[in-house]
């Protein structure tokens, strides 16, 4: 398989001792073709994103064609490809969010980082995701840095608290 | 785009439940759902312990508790004996939390519950545990009488008299189709199959704004389970799935540790209550895809597929989960179960009006002062549940439109405040009931903006099968985003119509086919604003920023 000549040298091997983790949880779901998105979700909690390789690996696992284990990490939005930043910062997208401002803490961010929702700033410090809905639409707009939900949130405040990372 | 949703909660040690041995004079509920707990109520929960425990009350309870309802005011702490909440009780605020403790020691203080029309014009029947027991402890729901509607039908009811029960109840699918919930089951039941049958509880709650089904998973999650194994006792089923959405990482391990203790218990599992019934259920979590809510895909996503849609029929009942008859219900429908068992068909269908009955489950959210989960019986008018439950808009704000049903429903002007919610008179608005989303909106608020909105979100989460879904909304997207900015004609508003008749009509389920219900219910009611972006270049609500006309860019006459 080919790699991304940018690709981080993280990239997990083959010899890489959390793969023992996936490997108890496929024995554990006995390694059928339908635990495939539950051992992707297991993979991804391990590595913290599915490459090529990891993909490979799910697929010679549990029997799956390589190509259907590609169309299912692809489909689902939850499952991403590339390494996520040292940070994350997720802006909720919800209905509630969306007309109490979302969208402007989206365009302060990327004045702020230069980068847009998907992307992780050239340093890799700092991943930004959006969410559908948080289902914390009492607190529009919200947004969550490390785990941790803030919510009533302004422009400034986002990037006040982006710069203090 | 890469989505992510809420955080799991950081492993801490945990304090127990303070539960006296003797008789309790007053307990403190705190509420420990996804809302309150982004507000520090776990350190709540932990200072309260610390502070009756300091003053020696030993006749006193601290327990964890699931939704209270009023997520805009929290942190919450319930004192169910003295029929008090006490809202904003900040972790950091000293004087909140000695009043929480006052109250317990007999003195005054909190919101009356009684009085206060947030909960007393509530009927609770889905949400009757929840803020009530500790969805962690299986023991809690049994000492409210959880499992009793099981044992009950196990033991003294035949699989036809479970039918009629839910039949004669007229409860109709929580979901957002209303598809009469007995009629389901029937055909179920009905369906003979020599390898099994499965019972699917849909989970998969995707509505943006909507969080109902999340809130009863992590308040009340046995409750799910009994319906579900009631279920599955009507219909001959022995075997579960609970798909829930990975965004809802709380809700996932509530679950867990029910299906666990439910099964520690013997309240799942084999020979349920000495009876020759089996259930037992496992969990499968979503992974970020809108339209695995759509009963074909959900199936494909529990398989391990793309969560692609097929054709129906054959419908789930007949031809399911792995080519076998399957009953897919949503969590509320499920959670409605129990009591309709425990009190009868009669006492239920006393609850709504006209065809819809019972009770339904609403997230109130966006402009309106009590943000959060309500339960009223269906037949309701807007105006009740906006202004009555929900106190109105915040500020004196003026009234514009509600929206329910999500990125499938559409939005309601003023002049239908007095409508009655159920699912025809919603349906005739141009509307759907929805999973349960219903969100307020203001005179600040672009009703051609929120149409874009939705109509993004469909062309985002559309699967990609079907050509009228994947293209059609990509396709109104564009001409919607071209009205925002001020550069579209009125035949591109035209074309809109046009294309929103055909992707209602030709898509292959129902994400496609409800994607243009946004758009068409805000050209119904709120033309004028189309027509101002359109012919006066102006957005009059301010949302939208116009462009110079392309024409007018064109001829020089401006730059762009």
């Amino acid at each position: 398989m080919t790699v991304a000549a940018d690709a981080p040298p993280a990239s997990p091997t083959r010899d890489d001792k959390r793969w023992r983790q996936v490997d108890v949880r496929v024995r554990r779901l006995g390694a059928r073709p339908d635990a495939l998105i539950e051992v992707l979700h297991t993979v991804q909690e391990v590595f913290g994103y599915l490459d090529d390789d990891a993909l490979s690996y799910v697929s010679e696992a549990l029997g799956v064609p390589p190509s259907r284990v590609l169309g299912v990490a692809t489909f689902y939005s939850h499952f991403v490809r590339k390494p996520q930043g040292e940070h994350t910062c997720v802006v909720c997208m919800g209905t509630a969010c969306y007309i109490n401002g979302a969208a402007a803490l989206l365009n302060r961010i990327h004045d702020t980082l230069g980068i847009d929702a998907g992307g992780t700033t050239p340093d890799g410090r700092i991943s930004l995701l959006r969410a559908r809905c948080l289902g914390a639409c009492s607190m529009a707009p919200a947004v969550v840095i490390d785990d941790e939900v803030h919510g009533r949130i302004s422009p400034d405040g986002v990037q006040e608290m982006l710069e203090a990372l | 785009m890469s989505e992510a949703g809420t955080p799991t909660p950081a492993r801490r040690r945990r304090q127990e439940p303070l539960i006296p041995d003797g008789p309790v004079r007053a307990s403190a509920h705190v509420c420990m759902a996804a809302g309150c707990l982004s507000m520090q109520a776990d350190t709540v929960f932990d200072s309260l312990c610390e502070r009756v425990t300091a003053r020696g009350l030993t006749d006193v309870a601290v327990k964890r508790v699931g939704c209270l309802g009023l997520c805009a005011a929290g942190p919450l702490v319930a004192v169910p004996q003295k029929g008090r909440i006490y809202d904003h009780v900040a972790a950091d605020d000293e004087a909140a939390l000695d009043g929480v403790v006052d109250g317990l020691a007999g003195g005054e203080g909190g919101r009356p519950t009684a009085t206060d029309p947030f909960f007393s014009h509530q009927v609770k029947v889905v949400l009757e545990h929840c803020g009530q027991i500790d969805p962690e402890r299986v023991e809690d729901y049994v000492a409210v009488g959880g499992y009793e509607a099981l044992t009950k039908a196990v033991t003294t009811m035949t699989p036809a008299e479970v039918l009629g029960e839910v039949t004669r109840s007229g409860i109709r699918g929580r979901g957002g189709a209303g598809y009469p919930t007995g009629l389901k089951w029937t055909t179920v039941a009905k369906t003979d199959s020599a390898d099994g049958k499965y019972v699917v509880c849909n989970g998969d709650e995707g509505d943006p704004g909507a969080f109902m089904d999340r809130s009863v998973l992590e308040s009340s999650p046995q409750q799910v389970l009994e319906g579900m194994a009631i279920a599955g006792y009507a219909v001959g089923a022995n075997h579960g799935y609970v798909y829930v959405r990975a965004e809802y990482p709380l809700a996932v391990k509530r679950l867990t540790t029910a299906i666990r203790q439910a099964e520690h218990a013997g309240l799942l599992g084999p020979r349920i209550a000495d009876s020759s019934f089996s259930f037992d259920v496992e969990i499968r979590i979503g992974a970020g895809a809108f339209v695995c809510g759509e009963e074909t895909a959900l199936i494909a996503s529990i398989e391990g597929g793309r969560g692609t849609p097929r054709p129906r029929p054959p419908y789930p009942a007949a031809s399911g989960l792995w080519g076998k008859p399957t009953l897919i219900n949503n969590v509320e429908t499920l959670a409605s179960i129990p009591t309709i068992i425990n009190r009868g068909a009669e006492w239920y269908s006393a609850i709504g009006s006209g065809k819809s009955l019972g009770t339904k489950v609403f997230a109130l959210a966006g402009s309106v002062v009590n943000t959060g989960l309500i339960e009223v019986p269906l037949g309701l008018t807007l105006r009740e549940i906006v202004f009555d439950i929900g106190g109105g808009l915040p500020g004196g704000g003026k009234f514009k439109a509600v929206q329910t049903g999500g990125p499938s429903g559409g939005c309601m002007p003023e002049s239908l405040l007095d409508m009655s919610v159920d699912y025809e008179s919603l349906a005739q608005a141009g509307s759907i009931m929805g999973s349960g989303g219903m969100i307020v909106m203001d005179d600040g608020t672009c009703m051609v903006d929120v149409a874009k909105f939705f109509m993004d979100f469909c062309r985002e989460e559309s699967c990609g099968k079907c050509v009228p879904c994947r293209v059609g909304t990509t396709q109104m997207y564009r001409l919607l985003d071209r009205i925002t900015r001020g550069l579209a004609s009125r035949d591109e508003l035209a074309e809109l119509e046009s294309l929103a008749g055909m992707v209602r009509d030709t898509s292959l389920c129902g994400l496609g086919q409800g994607s243009p219900n946004p758009v068409v219910s805000t050209l119904r009611y709120f033309r004028d604003e189309y027509m101002a972006h359109i012919d006066d270049h102006v957005c009059p609500a301010g949302v939208c920023k116009m462009e110079p006309r392309e024409a007018a860019v064109a001829a020089g006459e401006v730059a762009r």
